[in-house]
């Protein structure tokens, strides 16, 4: 029988040197005489394990890393083929712990499935959400997504069956599905992880949403960070088109749906829907005034469902399951699953789908493990650059859009970033006015000119110098950015940056009663 | 050939190519950006006359965009993350090892025209921090002499 590995085509393993044990293998397999067959997966996002491969057995997939090249021949000697024992053997994968705790619905096959193959996507359940979609008209559609309580997972959570709903409605000659997938909060991967592992999920997704709000054309807003999810999707679009999934009449609905990607020139506010289709219509990211809503005009006047990549990919296992079945998972109202990103400072970082409630210290210990460089936990910031910073003693708080807002912070889109306690909290808060500066899209002035006076005031504070009057002027700088800014880059900068001074007064050089003063 | 290398008909003919797409500005700029690796000033008013639009319109997208590039890069551009999970794990580090190694600073390249060293707020690569690309490559988990020898690599490839 001919033997099959898997090697990640990820972009985070192959910044491990994923394609350089990808190579090895093959050289070894050829030196050996070995009739081999690789393939390149997704991650399992399991990134601490990176380079991790897997071979399949009798037993299921026996999983090794994290590799380098240099192992290759060892694995070889060892026979990894059968899945055999050797120092860096992991186990069967599905029954890693970490894996295996997870619930995963999102990302129910990414690390998975080929991601070059639509049979493949097929074979794991791929495209049947879309067929039962093809059953029900475009109000039914409607009702399962809200059923299922599924909100945006691009940062604001509004409910997206109400979107979709508001499209439907609205009667147009022309009607657009744009997916964001600009991901530009630091700290975040998961659209990623999609695009490159199971980029079908995603267009089964847009065409789920074209045919329920009646969309003809759909875009991509894709990052230019992101040049491996740009070859994976057009890869995939290419596939569906020739297979009927894309094309003039989809899975002979009678209904036409057409995809492509457009690549972004590295701007953060682009990843705001309205200044995104701004940029689609070839213009300078400027966020526009709202209403009119973008459902109701939006790309070229018209339509518009724009949605987060978690959001899209989440509607084919929506509507094969029931909403019932997805609403099931989750607390209050954070239904379903949430994909959290845990990065920095951390042990295990990596892809932790979980229902809602999960605890942000159960997030940080018990699947972070704590610190990479084994020292305390000191801050952890949830939902991105606009997300915000907790101390220690607010780890215990649930993962949960409601529970996250009443502590004033934010869920975003699920990124969680830890810092041992080198960390400079009034650098980190300087930081945010910083990039809130450079990526400000120049409409309002609390966000254009707010945000460099910000760090000034944040200098001079730091540099003790009238300290209670700069702190006053921070505040009402802060209070004007939140109170008078167009969107949420101006007005939510001072998230980060009031939370670094209420909880580490210290670092800004002041006491803690000086803070605490509001 | 204009006196930098870039070249007027190659321009031309991404901008008349691309004209009848819907948004046609953003992804002749794109295109441009990603063959020549900048948008030389003289492509403003070839792409402005094809568009039929003002000059302005098309200066004011050329220099929103992080991305563009208004000088020629060197011959190697690392960009280094400098973003949130990367600076939790040591990019301001690194960000210091790379100012002195090449005695530049962010957004500039070295006077002999070998690297260009930039900033760029997040990779998608932060389970993997720090991070960073040099040339387009991917690399994560780099330390200062995994940098270095980064470095060496690219450079030894090109001669
Ligand atoms: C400054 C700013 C940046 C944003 N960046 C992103 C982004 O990178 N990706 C994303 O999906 N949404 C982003 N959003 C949210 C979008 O405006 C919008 O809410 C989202 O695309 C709606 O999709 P969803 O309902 O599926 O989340 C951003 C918003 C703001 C204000
Ligand atoms: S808050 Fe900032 S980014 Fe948002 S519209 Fe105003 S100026 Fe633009
Ligand atoms: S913060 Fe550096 S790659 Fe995301």
């Amino acid at each position: 029988m001919k033997a099959v590995v898997y090697v990640p085509c990820d972009s985070g393993a192959l910044s491990l040197g994923a394609d350089q044990v990808a190579r090895a293998i093959s050289r070894e397999a050829a030196r050996r005489d070995l009739d081999l067959h690789l393939i390149r997966n997704g991650s399992r996002g399991l990134y601490w394990l990176e380079p991790m491969i897997e071979a399949v057995t009798a037993r299921g997939r026996v999983a090794y890393g994290p590799l380098s090249a240099d192992n290759v021949p060892a694995l070889f000697d060892a026979g990894f083929l059968e899945g055999a024992a050797h120092p860096l053997c992991l186990g069967l994968a599905e029954e890693i712990p970490l894996l295996k705790k997870q619930e995963r619905l999102t990302f129910a096959r990414t690390g998975i499935v080929d991601p070059a193959s639509l049979d493949d996507y097929l074979a794991h359940g791929g495209y049947e959400g879309l067929a039962r979609a093809a059953r029900l008209n475009p109000e039914q559609i409607a009702e399962e997504v809200t059923q299922s309580g599924l909100r945006g997972r691009g940062g604001a959570g509004f409910p997206c069956g109400i979107k979709l709903r508001t499209a439907m409605q609205t009667a147009a000659d022309r009607k657009y599905v744009v997916c964001n997938a600009d991901e530009g909060d630091s700290g975040t991967f998961a659209d990623r992880m999609i695009m490159e592992g199971d980029p079908f999920v995603l267009i089964e997704g847009m065409t789920i949403a074209a045919m329920c709000a009646g969309a003809v054309y759909g875009y991509i807003y894709l990052r230019s960070e992101y040049p491996h999810s740009a070859r994976a999707l057009n890869a995939a679009i290419a596939q569906a088109r020739a297979r009927g999934y894309l094309g003039s009449n989809v899975v002979d609905s009678g209904k036409p749906f057409n995809l492509q990607v457009r690549v972004g020139a590295g701007s953060y506010i682009c990843g705001e829907e309205t200044a995104m289709l701004e940029s689609l219509e070839g213009k300078r990211g400027m966020v526009r005034y709202k209403p009119p809503v973008p459902a109701v005009c939006g790309l070229f006047g018209r339509p518009t469902v724009i949605n987060n990549v978690l959001t899209l990919a989440t509607l084919p296992i929506i509507l094969a399951r029931g909403g019932a079945f997805y609403k099931n998972y989750g607390v209050g109202r954070s239904r379903g699953t949430q994909p959290i990103q845990l990065a920095g400072n951390v042990k295990r970082p990596g892809l932790y789908e979980k229902a809602f409630g999960v605890t942000l210290r159960e997030i940080v210990y018990e699947y972070g493990g704590g610190t990479a460089s084994g020292r305390p936990v000191r801050a952890v910031q949830v939902g991105g650059p606009l997300g915000a910073y907790f101390p220690q003693s607010m780890l215990d708080v649930p993962f949960d859009y409601e529970e996250l807002a009443a502590r004033n912070g934010l869920l975003g889109h699920g990124g969680v970033v830890v810092y041992d306690d080198t960390v400079n909290m009034a650098e980190m808060a300087r930081y945010a006015m910083e990039f809130c500066a450079r990526e400000s899209c120049g409409k309002c002035t609390p966000c254009r000119i707010g945000s460099t006076r910000g760090m000034e005031v944040i200098d001079r504070i730091v540099a003790r110098r009238d300290q209670s009057a700069n702190l006053t002027l921070l505040r009402d700088l802060c209070d004007t950015m939140t109170n008078a800014s167009l969107c949420a880059l101006g007005g939510l900068t001072p998230l980060p940056v009031l939370s670094a001074l209420k909880y580490f007064p210290g670092d800004f050089g002041l006491g803690d009663d000086a803070a605490s003063l509001d | 050939m204009g006196s930098n290398g870039w070249n007027q008909s190659a321009i031309l003919d991404i901008a008349r190519q691309l004209r009848d797409e819907p948004g046609a500005l953003l992804l002749i700029l794109r295109r441009i950006q990603d063959e020549l690796g900048w948008i030389p000033e003289q492509s403003v008013p070839l792409i402005a006359d094809v568009l039929n639009l003002s000059r302005a319109e098309v200066h004011g997208v050329a220099t929103f965009y992080h991305d563009f590039r208004h000088h020629p890069p060197g011959r190697h551009v690392i960009r280094l993350c400098r973003a949130e999970s990367c600076q939790a794990m040591g990019a301001v580090a690194l960000a210091r090892h790379l100012e002195d190694r090449l005695g530049i600073g962010f957004g500039q390249t070295t006077a002999d025209g070998r690297f260009t060293l930039d900033a760029v707020y997040c990779l998608g690569n932060c389970a993997c921090s720090p991070a960073l690309t040099i040339d387009g490559d991917i690399h994560g988990r780099v330390t200062p002499g995994r940098l270095d020898d980064l470095m060496a690599a690219v450079e030894e490839r090109r001669s």
